[in-house]
């Protein structure tokens, strides 16, 4: 297991979680740290936690013990302010499309012209150009999820989750995704994408957390994890075997 | 038989012809009913989406108690209102008794818990859908109360509708606070009830068949939002 210091300069991390209710554990997290350059992303079996700890990072679940460290101190609302988080099913506004992202755009208080370039900018990079007036609600599934992704880039977050974003969609809409995970990540937006797609995962990640039954089991680089993965449960998961 | 062909005639003649006494009564109505709705709204959607999206104690009982108001005996409204408003009352002083403002106050106490609880309900189904997404976004309980109402409006019109559809058709409260004075306070219900008690058939037959316009009009409407808002929320559901 590759864990470092959660409180390294720069990384995400997790120390003493401790997630439960009614009386059953859910989160058992003693030490993570998110720190390397590409994306990471969270593998592992239904319940495993994977959803619960990506809120937990984005401090929407407060854990019952332990922290959320950013660069070594306890997440904070500036922080989690450059913070960004994609549902596995798109939550879109009952607005337009270029309204969506307007929503966000506002809250930066940038001026009219500048959300409208900023606007034209986004739905060009999510590939949703023609469609800006176009009810959100009424977009294909990949394209919701899309629009999604750029109104969570629309807040040029530090750290953008995504949890399952692709679950739902067809290899088209999943490409498309995909392009726009890695082109956020090459522009430096830390990622931390949960999946349960083996081959996502080894298409998008630079380094992936498994879990299991709500421990982190194996935290390392893609390769090394996915071609020799050093816990039992990962071996199991990867090939494919029933983990409970 | 023939007598009662002959009402209808006579009704159906006073609502062509554009009868003044008529169109004046359904007119006083209409502002009442409106000015009502109007004043509910603004007290009744807010107070429904705070209690949406809010959470302290004693939450539940309120919205029991606003479930309750909307049941609540018009004809109780009314003499609530008229002691309120009566010389003798707290509000006496404003001699608002028997006046169109006192009607619409009684309707207004009326339709509130009607919008309010609508309001509720709608925000609070959205407000789930939403919460994660709001929050991670940054906006707080609060600051979601506006976006939570802009973007459940298709069903808060029909609330709206709902409460208009109340206030037009009632009769108890405002013909005790307004008195059915003509061509001051008296409305199409009002007016109903005391044309059929002289026998005068024709006017409160047109009255009736303008008011039953109304209400079909009004669910119409309320049935059409209903379904586009039900639409609305299945798409990507």
């Amino acid at each position: 297991m590759r864990d470092l210091l959660p409180d390294m300069p720069g990384g995400l991390g997790v120390r003493d979680l401790w997630l439960a209710r009614k009386g059953k554990m859910l989160l058992d997290v003693p030490q993570l740290c998110l720190d390397g350059p590409g994306p990471t992303l969270i593998l592992g079996p239904n319940g495993a936690g994977k959803s619960l700890l990506l809120r937990c990072l984005h401090g929407l679940i407060a854990p019952d013990r332990g922290r959320v460290t950013q660069a070594g101190v306890p997440l904070n609302d500036a922080q989690k302010a450059r913070q960004a988080m994609v549902f596995q099913q798109p939550v879109l506004l009952r607005r337009s499309v270029a309204a969506n992202l307007d929503f966000v755009l506002r809250r930066q208080s940038l001026p009219r012209a500048a959300r409208k370039t900023r606007i034209a900018a986004l739905l060009a990079e999510g590939g949703l150009d023609g469609k800006a007036r176009q009810s959100a609600r009424s977009l294909s599934g990949g394209e919701a999820q899309r629009l999604a992704i750029l109104r969570a880039l629309a807040l040029e977050p530090e750290t953008l989750f995504l949890d399952e974003p692709t679950s739902a969609l067809d290899p088209s809409a999943t490409q498309a995704i995909e392009q726009m995970v890695l082109r956020a990540s090459a522009r430096g937006v830390r990622i931390v994408m949960v999946t349960h797609d083996i081959g996502q995962a080894r298409r998008l990640a630079a380094d992936i957390v498994m879990m299991q039954g709500g421990h982190v089991v194996e935290h390392g680089a893609a390769k090394q994890v996915l071609d020799a993965p050093i816990s039992l449960a990962s071996r199991r998961y990867l090939a494919g075997g029933l983990v409970t | 038989m023939q007598g009662f062909a002959s009402e209808f005639s006579s009704a159906l003649t006073l609502i062509v012809t554009g009868d003044s006494e008529l169109w004046a009564i359904v007119l006083l109505s209409l502002r009442v009913s409106v000015f009502a709705v109007l004043i509910s709204a603004i007290i009744g959607m807010p107070v429904g989406a705070a209690l949406a999206v809010a959470r302290f104690p004693g939450r539940r009982v309120l919205i029991v108690l606003m479930n309750a108001l909307m049941g609540f005996p018009p004809v109780v409204v009314g003499l609530l209102v008229y002691l309120m408003l009566s010389r003798s009352g707290p509000l006496g002083v404003l001699e608002l008794l028997y006046t169109p403002t006192a009607m619409i106050i009684a309707q207004v106490v009326l339709v509130t818990p009607i919008i309010a609880a609508l309001t509720r309900q709608v925000v609070e189904m959205l407000a789930e859908e939403y919460s994660e997404q709001l929050r991670s976004l940054g906006v707080s309980r609060l600051a979601s109360v506006p976006v939570l109402l802009w973007d459940a409006r298709l069903a808060l019109v029909t609330a709206l509708l709902a409460g208009f559809g109340r206030a037009i058709a009632e009769v108890g409260a405002v013909i005790i606070v307004g008195g059915n004075i003509n061509h001051v306070t008296r409305v199409m219900t009002t007016t109903i009830a005391l044309e059929t008690s002289k026998g005068n058939l024709a006017l409160a037959l047109a009255l009736g068949a303008i008011l039953i316009g109304i209400a079909v009009a009004v669910n119409a409407m309320v049935s059409t939002l209903s379904l586009r808002a039900e639409q609305e929320g299945l798409r990507h559901a």
